[in-house]
C-alpha cells in the first residue's frame, strides 16, 4: 500500500468521524425545533451535546488540515471551487458555536429565542450543504487542466447533489433523534424514539435512492458492499429503536453514517475529485498528493496522536454519560 | 479599479481583517487560560474563597472570549484553500504539515478539555478538574507554536526544496521547520506578548473594581479581595511578560535584519544605508516618498538593534530594493513594501506594548502590601490598596485618580500592539507571500471571481462586526458585575464514579447551557 493510499483512507476516516460525531450534533440542533416542546426541553437537548460539540467539530478542522498537508491540490481545488457553499458553512459554524456559548449568558427572552433559532438554522444548513458538497465531489465537477474548478455555483446545485444534501440532513437528524433518546430521560426520551422511527423511515427512502444512484454512476464492488452495510445498519437501527434498545439503535445509526460516508469515499477512490470535462484532468491520490517525505512525517504524527485523541474524547463521553431530563436543568440565572 | 489588482486586493483585505480579528481573541485565550488555571490551583491548594471567586470570574470572561477565538479560527483553516488556492498548491507539502499537526495535537486537546472544564465542576474530582484547565492552557500554547512555525516558514523558508518537475515547494526537513530560529524567537515573542495582553486585561478590570471600592461605590469586601489578588497577579505577569516581550522583540528584530533587511529598513523608513544608523522616533512629511522632511532620531540605536553595536552599517531601503531586483528580476520599486504602514505599525506596536509594561511596573510598586511600607499604610486584604510612592508617602488625590484610570485604559493597549505588530510583519514582507519564493499576487485563487471574493469579504466583515458588538457588550456586562460572591464552591469533592444514591440523581447540573 502506498502512503498516498493510506492517507486517502485516513482522510476518509477523519470525515467519517466528523459526520458520525457532528452528525448527531447537527441532528440535535434541528430537533430543538422538531422535538422540544418548550425552553426547558430545548435546553435538555442542547446540554446533551454541551460538553462535546466543540471537540466533535475539531474533526472537521483536522480533516481540512490533513487534506491540506496530504493532498494540497485536493484542498485547493475543493475549497476554491466550492467557495460560496463553504462560506455559508463557515458562517453557520461560526454563528452556531457562538450560539451555544452565548445563549445562556443573558436571561432576556428575545435574546434566548434568537440564539435558539440560530442553533436550529446553523445546524440544518451545514447538515444539508455537506451532503451537497460530497455528492458533487463523488459525481465529479468541471475541473480544467490546471486543476481549477471552472463551473458555476448553479452547477453545484444539480438534482443529484440536492438529493445528497437532503439525505445527509435527514440521516443526521435521525442519528440525532436516536442520540437524544439515548441521552435524555422523561417524556422527551419517549418522543425522541417516536420521531426517530419517522425520521428513520424517511432516511431509508432517501438514502436508498441516493446511494443506489451513486452506485450506478460511480460505484464498484467495494462501494456496493458498503451500500449493503448501510442499508442493513439503518434497518437494524430502526428495529432496535422500535424495541427501545437505545444503545444498539445509536451504534447502528452511527454505523449507517459510517457505511454511507464510507461508500462515498469507496466510489471515489482512486480519484479524489473527478473531472467531468476530461478524465485525464481528474485529481487522483497520485497527482494531488504531497511528497512521500511529508506523508511519512504526517503518518507518524497521525499514528501517535489519533489513538490518544480517541482515548480522551471517549473518556469525555464516559464522564458525561448520565441522561439529562428537565429536572436537571438549573433555573436561568442573571 | 483594475480587476487584476482588485483580485489580489480583496483577498488580502479579507485575510487581513479575519486574521487581525482572530488575533484579538488568541492572545487573551492563551494567557487567560493560564491565569485561570493558576488561580484555580491556588483555590485547590488553599481552599480560600477569594481564589474560587476569582477563578469563576475570570473563567467566565475567558469562556466568552474563547468562543470567539474558536469560531474565527475555523475560517483561518479554510480560507487558504478558498482565496489562496495557488498558494495552497505551491506550499501545501510544507505548510500543511504544521497546520494539520496543530489540529491533531493541539486543537483536539484544548477543545475536548475545555468542554470537560466547563461542565465538569460537579462531575470531576477537584484535582482532575484542575488538570483539565491546565491541559487547555497547554493546548492553546501548542496551537500557537504550530501556527507560528507555519508563519515563520513564510517569513524565512527552510527545510524544503523546489521540485523541478512540478515547480512546487517540497518538505525535506520537518525538524528544521519546527525549530528554526525564526520560529523559536517568534513563538517566544508572541507568547510573552500574549501574557502581557491577558495581564493587562486582568489589571484593567481589577482596577475598575478597586477604584470603585476606593470611592465607596462598591462595599463587598469579598469582591475587593478577589479583585485585589487579581490585580497583583496581573501586574506581576505584565511586568515579567513585558520584559520578555522586549527581549524577544529585540532578538526577533536582529533575526529580521538578517533575514528580511527590507522589512527592518521599512520599519525605520531608512532610505539610505547608514553607518552608524539612528533610530527614528518619529518622522513627519512623506515617509513613502524616498526622504523624510522632519525627523527625530536617536543616533546609533538602529545599529545596536541590528547588530548589538553602535556603529555598524544598516542597509537602507534603496540599496536593499536594488539588491532584491538584481536577485529576483524586475524594478527596485517592486520590492518596496508600504512604508507608511510598516513605519507606523512598528512604532505603534512598540509604543503600546511598552506603555502597558511601564504602567504595570509602576503599579506593581505602588500597590505593594507590605514591602517597604509603614505599618499605618498597610491595608487589609479586602480593602483596595493605597498607592504608595515611598515608605510613608501616598500619591496625591490627582495622581491616584489618574493612576487608576490609566490602569483601566491600558487594558486595550497590548491588543492594539498585537494588531500593529502583525500588520507590520505581514505588510513588511510584501510583495512576498513566501519570502523569496512566491509573490502574493501569484498566490490568489485564479478561478474565484472578483464578485465571489467580494461576497466573501463583505459577509465575513459584517458578521465579525456584529459579533464584535455582541461580544464586547457581554464582556462589559460581566466584567462590570464583578465576581459573584454568593456562589459557593462545590460542597463535596465529586468522584469519577458519579453519584450513587437517588437523592443526587435528580440534582440540577452545576452548569448548563
Amino acid at each position: 500500500m502506498h502512503l498516498h493510499d493510506l492517507w486517502f483512507v485516513l482522510i476518509a476516516v477523519l470525515w467519517i468521524g466528523y459526520f458520525f460525531l457532528e452528525g448527531f450534533d447537527f441532528g440535535i440542533g434541528v430537533l430543538t425545533r422538531l422535538l422540544a416542546r418548550d425552553t426547558a426541553e430545548r435546553r435538555v437537548l442542547i446540554n446533551t451535546i454541551g460538553p462535546v460539540w466543540d471537540g466533535n467539530e475539531v474533526w472537521l478542522l483536522t480533516a481540512g488540515g490533513a487534506t491540506f498537508a496530504a493532498f494540497p491540490d485536493w484542498y485547493a481545488t475543493l475549497f476554491s471551487g466550492f467557495f460560496i457553499p463553504l462560506l455559508l458553512i463557515l458562517v453557520c459554524l461560526i454563528v452556531r458555536g457562538v450560539s451555544f456559548e452565548y445563549r445562556h449568558q443573558r436571561s432576556g427572552e428575545r435574546w434566548q429565542r434568537n440564539w435558539e433559532l440560530a442553533i436550529f438554522w446553523t445546524s440544518l444548513l451545514p447538515a444539508f450543504l455537506w451532503g451537497v458538497a460530497f455528492a458533487n465531489i463523488v459525481h465529479g465537477v468541471d475541473i480544467d487542466a490546471d486543476k481549477n474548478y471552472v463551473g458555476t455555483l448553479w452547477d453545484l446545485l444539480n438534482p443529484y447533489a440536492l438529493l445528497g444534501g437532503l439525505t445527509t440532513l435527514v440521516l443526521f437528524t435521525f442519528h440525532g433523534a436516536v442520540f437524544a433518546s439515548l441521552k435524555t430521560s422523561g417524556g422527551i426520551r419517549i418522543r425522541a424514539r417516536a420521531q426517530a422511527t419517522a425520521l428513520g423511515l424517511a432516511t431509508a427512502v432517501l438514502a436508498l435512492v441516493f446511494l443506489v444512484w451513486t452506485q450506478a454512476h460511480s460505484g464498484n464492488g467495494w462501494s456496493l458492499a458498503a451500500l449493503v452495510v448501510a442499508v442493513l445498519a439503518l434497518l437494524g437501527a430502526l428495529g432496535a429503536n422500535r424495541l427501545a434498545r437505545e444503545g444498539w439503535a445509536f451504534a447502528l445509526s452511527g454505523l449507517t453514517v459510517v457505511a454511507a460516508v464510507g461508500m462515498l469515499f469507496l466510489s471515489l477512490f482512486p480519484d479524489v475529485m473527478p473531472s467531468t470535462l476530461n478524465p485525464d484532468w481528474s485529481l487522483t491520490v497520485t497527482n494531488a498528493s504531497s511528497s512521500p517525505y511529508t506523508l511519512k512525517v504526517m503518518t507518524v504524527v497521525a499514528l501517535v496522536f489519533t489513538p490518544l485523541v480517541l482515548l480522551y474524547q471517549g473518556w469525555t463521553y464516559w464522564v458525561f454519560r448520565r441522561r439529562i431530563g428537565v429536572q436537571h436543568i438549573p433555573a436561568a440565572h442573571h | 479599479m483594475d480587476l487584476a489588482v482588485a483580485h489580489e486586493t480583496i483577498s488580502r483585505w479579507q485575510f487581513g481583517i479575519t486574521t487581525v480579528y482572530h488575533f484579538l481573541f488568541v492572545p487573551l485565550t492563551i494567557s487567560l487560560a493560564s491565569i485561570v488555571a493558576g488561580l484555580q490551583t491556588a483555590w485547590v491548594r488553599t481552599g480560600r474563597e477569594k481564589y474560587f471567586h476569582a477563578t469563576k470570574f475570570w473563567g467566565r470572561l475567558f469562556l466568552i472570549n474563547i468562543a470567539m477565538g474558536v469560531v474565527t479560527g475555523i475560517v483561518q483553516e479554510f480560507q487558504f484553500g478558498m482565496n489562496w488556492s495557488d498558494y495552497s498548491r505551491f506550499v501545501g507539502d510544507v505548510f500543511g504539515a504544521p497546520l494539520a499537526m496543530e489540529a491533531l495535537i493541539a486543537f483536539f486537546f484544548e477543545s475536548t478539555f475545555i468542554g470537560l472544564w466547563i461542565f465538569g465542576w460537579d462531575r470531576l474530582p477537584k484535582k482532575i478538574h484542575l488538570a483539565c484547565i491546565w491541559l487547555v492552557a497547554i493546548g492553546t500554547a501548542l496551537s500557537a507554536y504550530f501556527i507560528l512555525a507555519a508563519n515563520s516558514w513564510m517569513q524565512h523558508p527552510v527545510g524544503y526544496k523546489v521540485d523541478p518537475a512540478t515547480g512546487k515547494a517540497q518538505l525535506t526537513d520537518i525538524v528544521r521547520v519546527l525549530t528554526q530560529n525564526t520560529t523559536v524567537v517568534q513563538v517566544f515573542h508572541t507568547l510573552t506578548a500574549a501574557f502581557l495582553t491577558g495581564a493587562a486585561f486582568v489589571v484593567g478590570i481589577a482596577s475598575y473594581h478597586l477604584w470603585r471600592a476606593k470611592r465607596g461605590k462598591q462595599t463587598d469586601g469579598r469582591k475587593t479581595a478577589a479583585m485585589r489578588t487579581s490585580l497583583r497577579v496581573g501586574l506581576a505577569i505584565a511586568v515579567v511578560a513585558g520584559l520578555g516581550t522586549a527581549i524577544s522583540g529585540d532578538t526577533l528584530g536582529k533575526v529580521m535584519f538578517e533575514q528580511q533587511p527590507m522589512k527592518m529598513a521599512a520599519a525605520e523608513a531608512l532610505w539610505d544605508t547608514q553607518a552608524p544608523a539612528p533610530f527614528s522616533v518619529f518622522a513627519v512629511g512623506d515617509v513613502s516618498k524616498g526622504h523624510n522632511s522632519v525627523e527625530l532620531e536617536i543616533p546609533g540605536i538602529l545599529s545596536f538593534l541590528a547588530h548589538n553595536d553602535f556603529s555598524s552599517s544598516v542597509p537602507g531601503i534603496n540599496d536593499t530594493a536594488a539588491a532584491e531586483a538584481a536577485e529576483y528580476g524586475g524594478q527596485p520599486d517592486d520590492y518596496i513594501p508600504n512604508i507608511f504602514v510598516t513605519y507606523w505599525g512598528f512604532r505603534l506596536m512598540i509604543g503600546f506594548g511598552m506603555t502597558s509594561f511601564a504602567a504595570a511596573l509602576i503599579g506593581l510598586w505602588t500597590t505593594r502590601r507590605r514591602f517597604w511600607l509603614a505599618p499605618e499604610h498597610r491595608t487589609a486584604e479586602d480593602e483596595p490598596p493605597k498607592l504608595m510612592l515611598t515608605r510613608n508617602r501616598e500619591m496625591n488625590v490627582f495622581f491616584t485618580r489618574w493612576s487608576w484610570r490609566i490602569g483601566i485604559l491600558t487594558m486595550g493597549f497590548p491588543l492594539l500592539a498585537n494588531s500593529f505588530g502583525w500588520i507590520f510583519t505581514e505588510m513588511g514582507r510584501q510583495p512576498w507571500v513566501v519570502f523569496g519564493l512566491m509573490r502574493t499576487r501569484d498566490a490568489v485563487s485564479p478561478n474565484v471571481t472578483v464578485g465571489t471574493q467580494a461576497v466573501g469579504l463583505t459577509t465575513l466583515t459584517v458578521l465579525y462586526a456584529v459579533l464584535a458588538v455582541i461580544e464586547v457588550r457581554l464582556l462589559a456586562k460581566y466584567a462590570a458585575a464583578g465576581p459573584d460572591t454568593e456562589e459557593k464552591p462545590p460542597a463535596k469533592d465529586p468522584t469519577l464514579r458519579g453519584p450513587s444514591d437517588d437523592e443526587d440523581a435528580d440534582q440540577p447540573l452545576a452548569f448548563a447551557y
